[in-house]
């Protein structure tokens, strides 16, 4: 069992990271930062999962979100989706395992996945509406947010939603605020499984490898990490009884990657776009001095007159 | 000369210069309306589009509002240039002569204009212009519905929004480019401004660019009047 994590001093403490530690910022440049924090993950550790809700209610909470009443939709899913207030849901799966003819509870906590290359904030427009920090946290800055939704179209696993109420895009922190202060994610603090670990991600990697090995000497051959690389890893990982087959965890994506169609509208598109409309302004200055203007001559207003009068000369005759 | 490229309010006035009538106080009004539609959304639309280009959302008072009202505006030219679609659409048909014109473009950008076929009321450039705006505002508006997310988001999956939103910005630079074309045709070709002005062209101008249309004008008006006279002879 990874060690959960202490209680710590309620003592006002200097914050361990900051806008000095941003190594991306949506839509603009930041500097180098002068270090580099230690990497964070959270492991979700799927075959520990009893689907108690626990870490639903924990982040709505310490987020102070409240959830309208749903209605029961037939299943577990409460509410059925992610939603601006939700930023994590169980996701809950009924799968007969073909090979043991066996019914399986497969129990997902969906939920940002802290990208090491975020599609989001690739996506995004807003100067510093979406930050990253070199301790892996992908955050969304609300102040600078516009609502336009481009960060629901670059996130591979559709995860951002959009608030009707201030119309700006919500998902999870992985509890910046907490980490910042020494805390752990509000989910992982209430899990009563500790199916939620927190740590560094080194430490996470090596946890999962423990419970993979377990898995695995209980028959579960294809358990496994997932830290899918097609996105430069992760900052939330599950440990997957089935790793062989994410798509069964209420499709968790196989090889998740930033769309290439989002890849082309924001990267050659970009710069193809501004190049064609100055190349043709560049064209027209050139024409215009190249070949004058195009003026109506006396004479063409002559023969104008002698068109019109030839009209007067056959109405009078 | 068919009649189709004669327009309703189109007149050939005598004086000096000769003073033919274009457009009609209506299609210049809906023309300056449709037009500063495309400028406020190619200003909106470029602030989202590249970074360097975000401090144009300061024109609507910031990025909320540019989001917000970059759709309604589109919603305004869509109606807009409908009403300039049904006026202009049977003069922009495509001619024989047009097919000579493009042929030719090399003596079109160089103004040798005595080189080429005489015109109607439109060249072969402005239709194009015509009939590529026509194409590229259906294609952004049906693909701006599908990334308009404040009231649509749940009519598309994120797949759909995906390709609508590269559909929209790539259709938007070319409608972006081809109002570039537009505008400086309109600088380049003098004494065209005052058509969509004034609404009036001079008798040179006409008899330069669109001498077709001109002489249509002038054999109609003939027509007319000789009509006109007969019963009082």
């Amino acid at each position: 069992m990874y060690p959960p994590f202490p209680n710590v001093s309620v003592q006002p403490s200097a914050l361990r990271f900051g806008p000095e530690d941003l190594v991306r910022r949506s839509a603009s440049e930041v500097p180098a930062p002068a270090r580099q924090l230690t990497e964070v993950a959270k492991l979700i550790d799927v075959s520990k999962c009893i689907g108690c809700k626990a870490c639903q209610v924990a982040c709505l909470q310490w987020n102070d979100k409240r959830e309208e009443i749903g209605e029961n939709h037939g299943v577990y899913d409460n509410p059925p989706d992610l939603t601006p207030e939700t930023f994590t849901l169980m996701r809950f799966t009924e799968w007969v395992n073909p090979e043991s003819d066996n019914l399986e509870w497969l129990i997902r906590k969906d939920g940002c996945m802290h990208c090491a290359d975020p599609g989001c904030l690739k996506a995004c427009p807003a100067p510093g509406a979406i930050v990253q920090y070199s301790n892996g946290i992908v955050d969304f800055v609300h102040e600078n947010c516009i609502g336009c939704a481009y960060c629901v179209k670059g996130c591979p696993f559709n995860i951002p939603r959009i608030s009707q109420v201030d119309h700006k895009a919500y998902k999870c922190t992985l509890c910046s605020d907490r980490v910042a202060v020494g805390q752990g994610p509000a989910c992982a603090k209430a899990c009563p499984t500790q199916a939620i670990a927190f740590g560094p991600k080194e430490d996470m990697k090596k946890h999962a490898a423990e419970r993979i090995e377990d898995l695995k000497s209980r028959g579960f051959a294809n358990a496994g990490l997932y830290d899918p690389p097609g996105v430069g890893g992760t900052h939330v990982m599950y440990v997957l009884h089935h790793a062989d087959k994410p798509e069964i965890y209420a499709n968790l994506p196989k090889d998740p990657k930033i769309s290439a169609v989002v890849q082309l509208w924001k990267g050659v598109t970009k710069y193809a776009g501004l190049t064609a409309m100055a190349a043709i302004v560049g064209a027209g200055f050139l024409h215009s001095i190249v070949s004058g203007p195009n003026r109506v001559s006396p004479e063409d207003e002559k023969n104008a007159k002698r068109l019109a009068e030839d009209d007067t000369e056959k109405r009078t005759s | 000369m068919k009649k189709s490229d004669v327009e309703p309010g189109d007149d050939v006035h005598d004086g000096d210069p000769v003073k033919v009538d274009r457009y009609t106080a209506g299609a210049r009004t809906n023309h300056w309306i449709t037009a500063a539609s495309l400028v406020l959304l190619a200003l909106s639309g470029l602030a989202l589009f590249h970074p360097k280009l975000f401090f144009l959302t300061a024109l609507f008072g910031g990025g909320q509002n540019t989001r917000a009202f970059h759709p309604w505006i589109g919603v305004v030219l869509f109606f807009t240039f409908t009403g300039m679609f049904l006026r202009f659409w049977r003069a922009n048909l495509w001619k024989a002569e047009d097919g000579t014109w493009m042929a030719r473009l090399r003596d079109v950008l160089a103004g040798h204009e005595e080189r080429l076929p005489e015109l109607g009321k439109y060249n072969a450039g402005q239709k194009m212009v015509f009939w590529l705006m026509s194409i590229l505002i259906i294609v952004l508006i049906v693909s701006g519905f599908g990334i308009w997310d404040q009231y649509f988001a749940r009519f598309t999956t994120v797949e759909m929004k995906r390709a609508a939103v590269l559909i929209h910005a790539l259709a938007a630079i070319v409608i972006i480019c081809v109002w570039l074309v537009h505008v400086y045709a309109a600088i380049w070709v003098r004494g065209t401004f005052s058509a969509m002005i004034r609404g009036s062209v001079t008798g040179g101008w006409a008899w330069r660019h669109h001498r077709k249309w001109l002489r249509a004008l002038v054999a109609g008006k003939r027509a007319g009047k000789d009509k006109g006279a007969k019963p009082a002879e």
